[in-house]
């Protein structure tokens, strides 16, 4: 087993170097050039030619892949066209920023999801698993931003309860950025929650329907128990891919949601940098966002090795 | 009513939800320490009975009349939470497959010892010391470490054993055995059977044993049920319903066994011109072999047959031959041209000349298709016709294997288990093969259907000419369609030869084994066997 976990967290990196490779390469072959995003329409063919030059685009493209690589392996960045400012230095509070809202909605999220995707498990058929499955439903139809939105006009306009601008700086108290970061958490949770519920719910009643439950039951224990003892361990292994699956969902997916809410997150960062053309910084976020997935994916399939009986209890 | 009355069901009828009956009206009673056999095809509500008589019904059925009671108590007008105290402590059950029984994730001791312990029978030390006294009773590998293993950790054969030691752990009154010895080997499965029957024996419960094989059942049973679509058809000491049985349909299903045991043997073809020859071939997975070296040829127009125990490496000849699993060493040839290891280097004809039929037709057929799109896919595939020619010749392989042409636009779903099978035998041929593989074809049918399919393959065989590769683990099917058998044992063929030599003195003491584990109908068989063991 030991191997099999080693062979995943290698696999883990593998990938992340190639996803660095992908964001390189597409941030290439984008239009546009920064030079002239920078000097603007005017720029006279030399100027562009020196400010090419000192950037260090006039080399070729591997070479420029490599020494960035080489950069962030060692927490360097790189410098950011547009403002001159170091990346990393720009990056780290929003990530914190970032991940303080993903927590947020993954503390109210996951308990909320699994929990509830066990609860209609267990009453499979009823009204309650019935409305879950519709409400769960919408609500991984409609597009986040559409969410929060809603969330805004009901709870920022009509019942003026929180704020619609979701501005936290640096100093602020935990109790405060809990209450800014309200309405975007929310938006957060009712996307990753209804995804989590629906996963959780399918892959117990799976477990439910197999041999060893109805044996279960059999043996004349209740059905608490049977789900305790004999159904979740088993479901263990699907409910925490999906989970990690939506944790890195909650990471990512706050591109969007921080925009809507003007969140200071490494999303709107990113957003911000597309706009303005200013490639090393897109390319870091991007490379941010990849190894929060990357790496809870890993630790999920890591996780997975680690309930499966088989694997613990080899022959 | 005596006393020692442990299980009655009056009038018994169970339905599914939307009103198909599966029981109807059922009378069962079981004293104490006595086994009444259940005997019927599939779906003739066997397994339901012994379900109900837990008052359980699987998701989409309901008990729906009738009374069941136990040691005197009605469980239909109990509470939820009585009836679970019946459940695993008064009457418990043993099921089909063990692998799938046990859950993956706890030890072979907690699930033993999770009846007793939560129903308050005995606190937990006693119950672990009676398991290993269960373990030891079953002769298993160390009964006192046995328990502390996983299922994926123990053989078939010990974890339907472990299983019987589950069902006993709260001693219960009654226990139900559903096919408990149906997905084992022969050899291992009288082991079984004789332990089964001793325990039971030794702590005076009673049983419900449920099985559609008449000659298992003539070991264990005092008395004798047979049922057919959810009804009783006739019920008797196990004896008397075994040699002189009442009604025409118990006659049938014993007369079908009695023949299985006296069969001519049919004879080898003439011609020996070989269609496939197979030639020091090993194969393996990873880098275990699986099959070493394998030496034998099939005439055209032959059945040649392959025996042998689970693991004995006959499905994978059955998928070197095809392909699937590449040969490391040897050749194989079909018509004296040597075939590629691999199947995706074979040429499309070489591939059509070689056909399989699986053991479970139900996987087997794709069920979102028409039997028209099933059965005319190989034969556009290989033959490239226009449709209407398509359409044409599935119309004539549907009714080569005995089935109405209007079947053409059914899908599998509306189709018995018999009629797939026909269904791939009629794919298979789509392909105008000289080699059909058929893998357990008959195996996961009842026996009246699996002589139905026999029959089929032996005259397609007659009509067509086509060659027969028959992997088999039951020996009664051997005897009535092989032309020559191969017996194989870990891998290898430890004899081979025509299947009339095979089946008579002098045996190679492997298949002398093998042979004597088949039970007969005969209710002192298994104490025959046994005894002949001892003395050995």
């Amino acid at each position: 087993m030991p191997r099999l976990i080693a062979t995943r967290a290698a696999l883990g990196v593998l990938t992340l170097l190639a996803v660095s490779a992908v964001i390189f390469i597409c941030t290439q072959i984008l239009p546009g050039d920064v030079a002239s995003a920078v000097l603007g329409q005017q720029a006279t063919p030399e100027s562009l030619q020196v400010f090419r030059q000192e950037l260090g685009l006039d080399k070729p493209a591997y070479i420029r892949y490599f020494s960035w690589l080489f950069g962030v392996l060692h927490g360097d960045f790189g410098i950011a066209l547009t403002n001159q400012r170091n990346i990393i230095e720009e990056l780290w509070p929003r990530f914190l920023n970032t991940l303080f809202l993903a927590s947020y909605a993954a503390v109210l999220a996951v308990p909320l999801g699994v929990g509830l995707g066990i609860l209609s498990a267990l009453r499979e058929g009823k009204f309650s698993d019935r409305f879950s499955n519709i409400v769960t439903l919408i609500a991984i139809s409609v597009p986040e931003f559409f969410v929060g939105y809603i969330l805004i006009i009901l709870f920022a306009i009509d019942f003026p309860w929180f704020p619609s601008l979701a501005t936290v700086f640096e100093g602020m108290g935990v109790g405060e950025r809990l209450y800014v970061a309200t309405l975007p958490a929310l938006t957060l949770v009712l996307v990753v929650t209804a995804h989590m519920l629906r996963m959780t719910r399918s892959s117990v009643l799976s477990i439910m329907s197999t041999p060893y439950v109805e044996m279960a039951f059999l043996k004349g224990l209740t059905r608490s128990r049977v789900i305790g003892r004999h159904a979740l361990p088993n479901a263990a292994g699907p409910i925490i891919s999906v989970v990690a699956l939506d944790l890195a969902y909650l990471v990512v997916g706050v591109v969007v949601v921080e925009n809507v809410f003007v969140y200071p997150g490494v999303g709107q960062y990113m957003v911000d940098a597309v706009s303005k053309r200013d490639v090393p910084v897109v390319q870091a976020c991007g490379l941010v966002f990849a190894a929060v997935f990357v790496g809870l994916n890993t630790i999920a399939d890591i996780l997975s090795i680690i309930v499966n009986p088989r694997l613990r209890h080899p022959r | 009513m005596s006393d020692d009355l442990v299980l009655h069901l009056e009038q018994l009828k169970v339905e599914t939800i939307k009103g198909a009956v599966l029981v109807d009206n059922v009378d069962v009673t079981l004293r104490r320490g006595e086994i009444l056999g259940l005997i019927g095809e599939s779906g003739a509500g066997k397994s339901t009975i012994g379900l109900a008589s837990m008052a359980y019904a699987r998701a989409g059925c309901r008990i729906t009349g009738g009374n069941i009671i136990i040691n005197g108590t009605e469980l239909r007008a109990s509470t939820a939470a009585q009836r679970r105290n019946f459940r695993g402590k008064s009457i418990a059950y043993i099921a089909q497959s063990a692998a799938a029984s046990f859950n993956p994730a706890m030890t072979l001791m907690e699930q033993v010892c999770e009846a007793p312990v939560t129903h308050g029978v005995m606190p937990r030390a006693e119950a672990q010391a009676y398991a290993v006294r269960l373990f030891r009773t079953l002769q298993l590998p160390n009964p006192e470490t046995f328990g502390d293993r996983y299922p994926h950790q123990v053989s078939g054969g010990q974890l339907q054993r472990a299983m019987a030691a589950m069902a006993m752990s709260c001693r219960p009154d009654v226990i139900v055995l559903d096919e408990p010895t149906t997905a084992l080997d022969v050899t291992t499965q009288i082991e079984v059977l004789a332990l089964l029957r001793d325990l039971i024996r030794e702590f005076g419960t009673a049983g419900l044993y449920i099985t559609h094989d008449l000659a298992v059942v003539a070991q264990i049973a005092h008395r004798i049920m047979v049922l057919r679509h959810g009804k009783m058809v006739e019920v008797g000491a196990a004896k008397q319903v075994l040699e002189e049985p009442a009604t025409p349909y118990a006659t049938a299903l014993v007369n079908e066994r009695r023949e299985s045991e006296h069969i001519a043997l049919p004879e080898p073809p003439k011609n020996v011109h070989p269609v496939l020859v197979i030639k020091d071939v090993d194969a393996g997975y990873g880098d275990v072999p699986v099959v070493k070296g394998i030496n034998l040829s099939i005439a055209r127009g032959e059945t040649f047959a392959i025996v042998g125990e689970s693991g004995s490496g006959k499905s994978s000849m059955a998928r070197v031959v095809v392909g699937l699993l590449p040969r490391w060493t040897g050749d194989v040839r079909l018509d004296g041209e040597s075939l590629s290891p691999a199947l995706p280097q074979r040429p499309r004809d070489r591939l059509r000349r070689v056909q399989m039929v699986h053991q479970m037709p139900d996987v087997a057929l794709n069920p979102r298709q028409t039997l028209a799109e099933i059965i005319g896919r190989p034969v556009g595939f290989y033959f490239n016709r226009p449709r209407s020619a398509i359409k044409q010749r599935v119309v004539e392989l549907l009714q080569l294997v005995g089935l109405p042409p209007d079947f053409v636009s059914r899908r599998p779903g509306q189709l018995s288990g018999g009629q797939k099978q026909r269904v791939c035998i009629a794919r298979a041929l789509a392909a105008e093969p000289d080699l059909i593989i058929c893998d357990e074809p008959t195996s996961a049918l009842d026996p009246l259907v699996a002589e139905e399919v026999l029959k089929i393959l032996r005259r397609l065989q007659d009509e067509l000419g086509v060659a027969y590769m028959f992997i088999t683990h039951d020996l009664g099917t051997v005897r009535r369609i092989a032309h020559r058998t191969a017996v194989m044992l870990k891998g290898e063929i430890i004899a081979q030869g025509p299947t009339a030599d095979i089946f008579s003195p002098p045996f190679h003491p492997y298949t002398e084994r093998l042979i004597a584990s088949v039970p007969e109908m005969d209710t002192q068989w298994l104490d025959g066997v046994l005894e002949r063991r001892t003395l050995q």
